[in-house]
């Protein structure tokens, strides 16, 4: 076996988790290089999120290993939540305060200067017309900004690995397109992301995914590898054929 | 490595705290409302009851006690000149709360004897106006026998720290303890479970975050402002009721403190339970509200409680707060006078910030 353990960024040994008597990720083997935008796929309750909580070190798991940016997640999860920056699918923001209130506070807690952080979250929020300065409460703000504003908050710290939970949902399709540019460009800078999501059209945007489903991995590769393999047009298409 | 996790934490709380009209709301009418409404309908003291008289002895003697009914200012004394039989309809109609009857023989027994009877009857449908009466019937017959020289044994109360038994002094630091468990254990409760169910918590937790870290930057805006709180409920109290104030201040503000930190470990313990806010508030207030009020002695003395409530008032935080700033406020009581409720809430604090804290890290798993 090669040793390509320098290049990955995220490597699962049988990685599992059970909440009581129900398996949500079962045995997961998975390695995800550097630079890779990586999809995690599957309907509700297929154990995308588990398997990320996981990975982020939110959650222990139950039996299996993971290493991830380096860190193993069970015995280094300090240590790994440094390098990690991590967006929820609820956007979690603090409505009741400003926009710059949520930039700086997030700054404050990964220990981040204030200087710095402002100029990273000025570059991120320019190009959508957020404007630090507004007093307006982040509650007023649509669900595309408060979306970019989240994902401004987790990369405050310049992480190299980035997670986002379903980061696309309730989101019209413009900003859609729009924060998956965002996500190109993140990967181009080196950043390794990971993504869950049930749009299957957004699968094509990966470079490689897995296709999980009760809490196993199905299938996993290339979006192109796999529709050719399973001869079908699209990831919907893929999608369907495989769960049912 | 330097931390300004903590500060970060406790500006975005103060900004909650400021932002929010309901905290605002608790911590400030509520005290009022509740001020107003123990200090003007709670009143302890009763004047111009109503009273019958039935004087069938008809002498001098019989009618200077009558007349030190009216005088002791707390009767309103009339001769409704009935039949004794009808003395039930004086009560049903609601005309009277009490009925004074004095027997044909009186002036003549009392001359020879030097003891006589009289009967009282009282109107016991609202009991505690009922004991109150009957304290100040038992007081102007007292005095009455004192001046005339009837009574073989010369009682001589003597009422300290409170000499008017004014109520005002027994519920302002009363409310002092209810606000402040309720402001401490209801808002931080609520804090929490608030991040809980908005998913920031899990955003936090995400960060290289410690769990002291978290916990002490939530909680330290919560404990400035029950400060607050105490000292506004205080000064209102003492300008409102001249409720006193003998003892040390800055005695009363390091006790403050400690009851504010034992309510603060029970508002976290509910929130490392609780998953969403209505649960918090639901949980915060059953385990301060009506136990403070019912089982602290602040409004019914403990000795009085069936023996199991009197086991239940040793874990009420309140119960001990109560001994130390009525000690403080009303006697004037120093540090070494107070060392016993004081370990007491030590102890409280330290087991409930220890259940707390493990039950809050194990979260981060």
């Amino acid at each position: 076996m090669p040793d390509n353990s320098k290049s990955l960024m995220i490597q699962t040994t049988d990685l599992t988790k059970r909440f009581g008597r129900f398996t949500a990720v079962d045995k997961l083997n998975l390695s995800i290089e550097k630079g890779e935008i990586f999809g995690f796929l599957g309907a509700n309750g297929a154990g995308k999120t588990t398997a990320i909580r996981m990975l982020c070190g939110l959650l222990k798991p139950t039996s299996g290993t993971a290493v991830v940016a380096d860190c193993d997640i069970t015995h280094q999860s300090e240590q790994l939540k440094t390098r990690i920056g991590y967006m929820s699918q609820r956007f979690a923001l603090y409505e009741d305060l400003t926009v710059k209130e949520n930039v700086l506070f997030y700054s404050g807690i990964y220990q981040v200067e204030t200087s710095r952080a402002l100029s990273v979250a000025e570059e991120l929020l320019s190009e959508m017309g957020i404007d630090l300065g507004s007093k307006a409460l982040t509650s007023s703000l649509p669900l595309g900004f408060k979306q970019r504003l989240a994902l401004t908050c987790s990369l405050l710290h310049d992480p190299r690995l980035l997670f986002l939970d379903e980061p696309t949902s309730g989101v019209d399709p413009q900003a859609r397109r729009a924060f998956w540019n965002v996500i190109n460009r993140l990967a181009e800078k080196g950043k390794t992301v990971i993504v869950t999501t049930h749009f299957m059209d957004e699968a094509e945007y990966c470079h490689r995914v897995v296709i999980m489903q009760e809490g196993k991995a199905i299938a996993l590769g290339e979006p192109a590898v796999l529709k050719n393999e399973h001869s079908v047009p699209n990831m919907q298409q893929l999608f369907l054929k495989l769960v049912s | 490595m330097k931390s300004n996790r903590i500060p970060a934490i406790m500006l975005k709380e103060a900004n909650h705290i400021l932002r929010d009209p309901r905290t605002l709301l608790i911590v400030v009418l509520m005290p009022i409302v509740q001020l107003i409404m123990f200090g003007y309908a709670m009143n302890m003291e009763i004047r111009n009851l109503r009273m019958a008289v039935f004087d069938y002895s008809h002498t001098p003697t019989s009618r200077e006690l009558v007349n030190d009914f009216s005088a002791s200012g707390k009767f309103q004394v009339s001769y409704p000149n009935l039949p004794e039989d009808s003395i039930n309809q004086l009560f049903f109609s609601r005309k009277y709360e009490a009925v004074l009857l004095i027997p044909k023989g009186f002036a003549e027994e009392l001359n020879r004897l030097k003891k006589t009877d009289v009967q009282l009857l009282i109107d016991a449908s609202d009991p505690n106006a009922a004991t109150l009466i009957r304290s100040y019937c038992t007081s102007v017959i007292g005095r009455y026998n004192q001046l005339e020289k009837y009574s073989p044994i010369d009682v001589r109360t003597n009422i300290l720290y409170n000499p008017d038994m004014r109520s005002a002094y027994f519920f302002v630091p009363g409310l002092i303890a209810m606000i402040l468990v309720m402001v401490s254990a209801l808002l931080t409760s609520i804090a929490i479970t608030r991040e809980k169910e908005l998913g920031t918590l899990e955003q936090i937790l995400v960060s290289p975050i410690r769990s002291h870290e978290i916990v002490i930057g939530k909680v330290l805006p919560y404990i400035i402002l029950a400060l607050l709180d105490a000292l506004f409920i205080l000064t209102v109290g003492m300008t409102l009721f001249g409720v006193p104030f003998r003892g040390s201040f800055p005695l009363f503000l390091g006790f403050t403190l400690l009851y504010v930190l034992a309510a603060l470990s029970l508002g976290l313990l509910v929130s490392t339970v609780a998953q969403t806010q209505q649960v918090a508030m639901m949980m915060a207030l059953t385990m301060t509200m009506l136990p403070t009020i019912m089982l602290s002695g602040f409004i019914f003395p403990i000795a009085s409680m069936p023996k199991l409530l009197q086991l239940f008032t040793y874990i009420v935080p309140a119960k001990y707060y109560l001994q130390i700033i009525r000690g403080i406020m009303l006697k004037g009581n120093n540090l070494t006078q107070l060392l016993q409720p004081m370990l007491a809430l030590i102890i409280m604090t330290v087991v409930m910030l220890a259940v707390a804290v493990k039950r809050f890290s194990l979260r981060l798993k």
